[in-house]
Parts: C-alpha cells; structure tokens; sequence
C-alpha cells in the first residue's frame, strides 16, 4: 500500500492529501462532536455549536456528564446485556452455522441441495418484514423452565438470542469458504476412521480463522446495534441492551444533552476501538460479503 | 458439491439440523405467518376469537378512488365562486354514510387537481399508508443511486497506493461499525434549529447570507435531510465491497490500457467498469433491500413528522403491529413491503442480467 509510484510528486500529491483529509473530516466530525461534547455542561454544549468551539475541548470541561449519566442510568447492567446478548449469539452463531455448512459442503445426503436451496432463498427476507409475526410468535412459545412449562418469551434474554442465532448469510459464508479447502485433507481423515465430528472440529474448524472472523464481526455488529427488535420485546430494566436504554436520556422532558452525549459516548467508544484495532479484518469481513455473492 | 464419499445421511441431518430448524423456526414459519395473519383481524392479545377476513387488511390500506366534485351552482347554472374561488360540496357529504357512494365509505382526501370547474380529488382508505408508501419510494429511489455512486467514488478514492491510505479508508468505514440510533441521535443535534451545527456552519460558509432552517421541523427538508444522513453512515459499506470489486480487476488489463495510451475516462469506461458489473448488481440490490427496511432514523428523529412527511413502510408497520397491538395491519404492512423488494430485486437482476 505504501508504493510511491511516478505522479507522487509535487502539487497533485498535495490535492489528493487534501481532498482525503476533507473527506475524512466529513466522516469524524459527528463522532469527534459527540467525545468533545461529552464534557461539557449542558449550557456550554448547546452555545457553543456557533463555532469551531464544537470540536474543541475547551471551557468548563469535567466528567460530570459521566457521573451524572451513571445515576440516571443503570448503565452498567445495560452494557452488561448487550455484551452478554451479543456474545453468546456470536458463539452460537459461528457453532450452529459452520456445523451446518460442513454437512452442506462435505457429507451427502437426501434433500441436501433442496434444503440449502431453501436457506439460500431466505437471505432475500428483511428481518424487519417478519418482526411483526415473530412477534406474535414469541409471545405464546412455550419454554421449559425452572418451575415447568413457561408461555411466552417477552422480557427474556432468550428472546432476545436464539432468533438469530442461525442466518442464512453466515451459512452461506461457511459454505463458500469450506468449499475452498482442500478435499484430500478430510477424505484422507475419513479413511484414517475419524468421525464426521472430529473431522469437523480438528480438521476443518482450526483451518478456518478467517471466515470465522468474518462470520464473527458480522454478527457482532448486527447484535450490538440491534434496536426495533428489543424495542418490541423488552420491557424490564434488567435485560435492557444499550441501544434501548438510550430511552432514559431522551424520553425526558428537557433532554440533558451532556448526559445523552455520554452514554452515546460510553457505547460507542468501545465498539469503535474494537474497530480501530482489528480494522483490517472488519474490512475484509465485509468485503467478503461482496466478492462471492 | 456433492462429496463423492459415502452417503451419510444420519450425520448429515443431524449437522444440519440446527441451522436448518432454527431458520426454519424462526425466519420461515414467521415469514408464511405474516401472510397468513394479513387475511386475519389477529391482535397480539384479544379475547376475542381470531377470524378469517380475507383481503379486507389490503384494500382498507390500498384502497383508492377517483371522485369528481362539481361545483355549487346557482339557479342559472353557473359555478358559484366566492372570495375568486369556486366553491365545492363538501367531500365528507359523499364519504360518510352516503347510500350513493358506497365504494367512498370512510376514505379521505390524499391529493387532487383543478380540472375545468371541476376538482378531480383521490381518495385513499388510508392516507398515512399511501404517505409511507410514497416516502419510502422516494428514500429507497434518490438514498440507492446516491449511496452506490458516492460509494464507488470513494473506492476509487481510497485505491490509489499512497501512503497512510489506509488510515483514510478506517476512517471512511468508522460510521459503519456506529450504531444507526447512535448516529440518528448525533444528527438530530447537527440538524438543529437556530444555532445547530449544520445551520453554523452554513452560515460561516456563506458569510452569514445563510439563515438558520429548521432541518428536521419542516415537511421540505425533514426527508431530505434523513436521506443525507443515511447514505453518510452507510456509505462506507459499500465503499469496501466496491474496493473489493475493483481489486479482482487484473492489473495487466490496466497496464494494457496503459500501453495503449488510453485516458483516465476512457481506462474507467472500457476497463474498470466491465470489471465492476457484478459488484454493481449487488450493491444495487443491498442499498435497495437496507433503504427499504428504514426504520431507526424515522423513530429516534421525527417519528413519521411533521404532517406524516417521513412517514416510513416499516414505522407504520411498527406503529401498527406494535404500538397499537394490531398484528394483522402490521403482517400486513409487512407482506406489501416484502413484495415490493421481492419484485424490485427481480427487476433489477432482469435489467443487469448478462447479454450474451
């Protein structure tokens, strides 16, 4: 990437610097706005958008807005779901779906091509257009529980997990990758006498790094920032995520920006350092999405 | 696909049988539920039983009528006109409980036109539908073109080999990883009245010739500015599966071009297009599917307002399954919104295809 090729010289290098920059500056002023103006007391917030004030750190600056924010808030245990929703799903997910694409690429079987068709087929379904019935559908599912027969998933973590644990992309992900490996390694283990299992979890699964990071980081995405579907289906305080408890701060009558800008602050920082760190293999992973569709 | 190995049929199934069930259990059965429950006067809790209604959900959202109003006249005949205005019957005398217009039972008025003396007036059973129905199609019509080209602008953008062009390309797909409420909240801010961020700015811009809009508050630009929004936190994505595009192009095709003494425009037109056609289906076909599902920025910023104009598909159907419990109008939103992406995504697969 860092090829110094013939026109890099002079002036035209300086407008292809300065047209990056200006367009790198339309991507960070929202955020950068949001970190600074965390800071800031409500009063100092909302005057000084008339100027470059905005992106600066400068005036009364505290973390007030923080303390402040954690006792609104139950903050804590909200951060605590989205992580435990969204990792558990994750796990689920890269579990469920490559033991799922492994049967489809490697074993053979009766209905195999008409139930991939099948799976294939649902990619094209938003999930905004099944909410609704799902809806319904979850609030009467019967769950065995503690003290027996439960009805109803509402307010649950459940609820909130296994509808997505299995999707048709992440299958299909799986698929294209394994069907890449090389076919000699497992029909060599399969007449060594290893079972399907082992050859799934010692052969296959510890060649497959990268499509598991895709798979992984897709999924993570979607969970974390998942906001109509819990919206509609939790109601308790206890197994709120993050995007739904954003409700505290702006269903008030004078909505404390300083607070607000906070907890934008507090849930997505992490994410983004996530990102920063590993920006390379996000990248890939979405790019995989494109190249073999 | 098919492995040559034994059939193994028991393993097979069982390996497959999670992902398969809970697709199955959870996308499919729900996916045939919404079409069932549009014929149904389902709500999420009712005492009351369930009953089969047929297509009655479809034409209460869908139906329309063209009515036309004939002025009041005097005794000679002519079009009274008051105040240099012609004067009309009242729609409602029509609309409400009136034995001769059974087919305008409950409609409202959704737009009209002058024509001659006459009005000619549309009627919608349900305007606040046909508003979504309306709104969604212009987001989805300017949001996929623009995003899509934007996109492929930065790619092209971020493909150059200079150096730290990698920090430029992390910092273009940032918003992607943000949450889409993080970004609406952001936004409303940026967007507001007065002394906002973007009204400022404007107005620094322009030396203060500028003066401060209500972004959000009025029916002009509510949608527009939504639209901006949307296509800068999605931009990135697309930005990377374009990038991804243009790296399967083989480099000796350029260097050919180069040999050739082709132009810039015409190395794009003859070789980086060609090389693209396939990433382009599917970036249509993605923006279209994401711009369709719109629902956060509608709900963290103006809730369908002002006067219903951003009213959104997947909103009503929220508003509708969810807010007021009624499952069947919701499914039934639902299944209309399916059918249009279902229909745009053939439409567009058609018009890409190969012309061999």
């Amino acid at each position: 990437m860092a090829l110094v090729t013939s026109d890099n010289h002079g002036l035209r290098l300086w407008t292809r610097y300065a047209v990056l920059i200006l367009v790198a500056v339309i991507f960070i002023f929202p955020l950068l706005f949001m970190a600074v103006s965390s800071l800031k007391p409500d009063q100092q917030l909302l005057s000084d958008t008339n100027s470059l004030r905005a992106f600066l750190p400068v005036g009364d600056i505290s973390l007030q807005n923080y303390s402040d924010a954690f006792e609104r808030a139950p903050i804590g245990i909200f951060v605590f779901n989205s992580v435990f929703v969204t990792g558990v799903t994750v796990v689920l997910t890269l579990f469920v779906c490559s033991l799922a694409a492994f049967s489809f690429v490697f074993l053979d079987w009766r209905g195999k091509s008409v139930i991939f068709s099948i799976l294939l087929a649902t990619l094209i379904i938003p999930y905004e257009t099944i909410f609704i019935p799902l809806l319904l559908m979850v609030s009467q599912l019967p769950w065995i529980g503690g003290e027996g027969i439960e009805w109803g998933w509402i307010n649950t973590y459940r609820v909130q997990i296994i509808p997505f644990i299995a999707d048709g992309l992440s299958i299909f992900l799986f698929v294209q990758y394994f069907k890449d490996l090389p076919r000699e390694l497992i029909e060599a283990s399969r007449v060594e006498g290893a079972s399907w299992w082992t050859i799934y979890r010692r052969v296959v699964m510890p060649l497959s790094g990268p499509v598991i990071a895709t798979a992984a980081i897709l999924k993570f995405l979607f969970m974390y920032n998942q906001y109509l579907w819990p919206l509609m289906v939790v109601q308790a305080e206890e197994i709120r995520p993050v995007m739904v408890g954003l409700g505290y701060f702006t269903d008030q009558l004078n909505v404390p920006w300083g607070e607000v800008m906070a907890y934008l602050t507090i849930i997505t920082i992490p994410v983004l350092a996530f990102y920063l760190s590993l920006q390379r293999v996000f990248i890939a992973s979405v790019a995989a999405t494109g190249v073999k569709g | 696909m098919a492995s040559k190995l034994t059939r193994s049929n028991r393993a097979g199934w069982l390996m497959a049988l999670p992902g398969a069930g809970l697709i199955a259990a959870f996308i499919i059965i729900p996916f045939f539920l919404a079409f069932t429950l549009s014929l149904t006067n389902q709500r999420l809790a009712s005492p009351n039983p369930t009953e089969y209604v047929g297509f009655e959900n479809y034409s209460d959202l869908l139906g329309l009528s063209i009515f036309t109003l004939e002025p009041e006249r005097d005794e000679a005949g002519n079009a009274v006109i008051e105040d240099g205005k012609i004067q009309y019957p009242r729609l409602r005398n029509f609309t409400r409980n009136n034995p001769d217009y059974p087919n305008l039972q409950g409609k409202r008025e959704w737009f009209g036109w002058q024509s001659g003396e006459n009005r000619v007036v549309v009627l919608s059973s349900d305007v606040v539908f046909m508003r979504a129905l309306v709104n969604t199609f212009t987001f989805v019509i300017f949001v996929a073109p623009i995003q899509a080209g934007l996109a492929l602008g930065l790619a092209l953008l971020i493909n150059q080999q200079l150096r730290g062009i990698s920090v430029f390309r992390a910092i273009y797909f940032m918003p992607v990883v943000v949450s889409i409420v993080v970004v609406s909240l952001l936004w409303k801010f940026i967007y507001s009245p007065g002394d906002g961020l973007l009204n400022s700015l404007l107005g620094w811009v322009t030396f203060g010739a500028f003066e401060g809009i209500d972004w959000l508050g009025q029916t002009s630009t509510a949608l527009p500015s939504i639209m901006a929004m949307s296509v800068w936190q999605g931009v990135g994505f697309h930005m990377v599966i374009w990038l991804a595009g243009l790296q399967t192009i083989s480099p000796t095709l350029y260097e050919a071009a180069e040999i050739e003494g082709a132009k810039k425009r015409q190395v794009f037109r003859y070789v980086t297009w060609p090389g693209l056609r396939n990433t382009a289906v599917l970036i249509l076909i993605v923006i279209t599917m994401q711009a369709f599902a719109l629902y956060a920025q509608i709900a963290v910023m103006t809730s369908g307002g002002p006067l219903d104009s951003t009213q959104v598909l997947v909103f009503q159907a929220v508003e509708r399954g969810y807010g007021k419990q009624d499952i069947s109008g919701g499914s039934t939103i639902s299944v209309i919104l399916f059918l249009i992406v279902l229909m745009i995504s053939l439409v567009q697969r058609w018009l890409t295809r190969e012309r061999n």
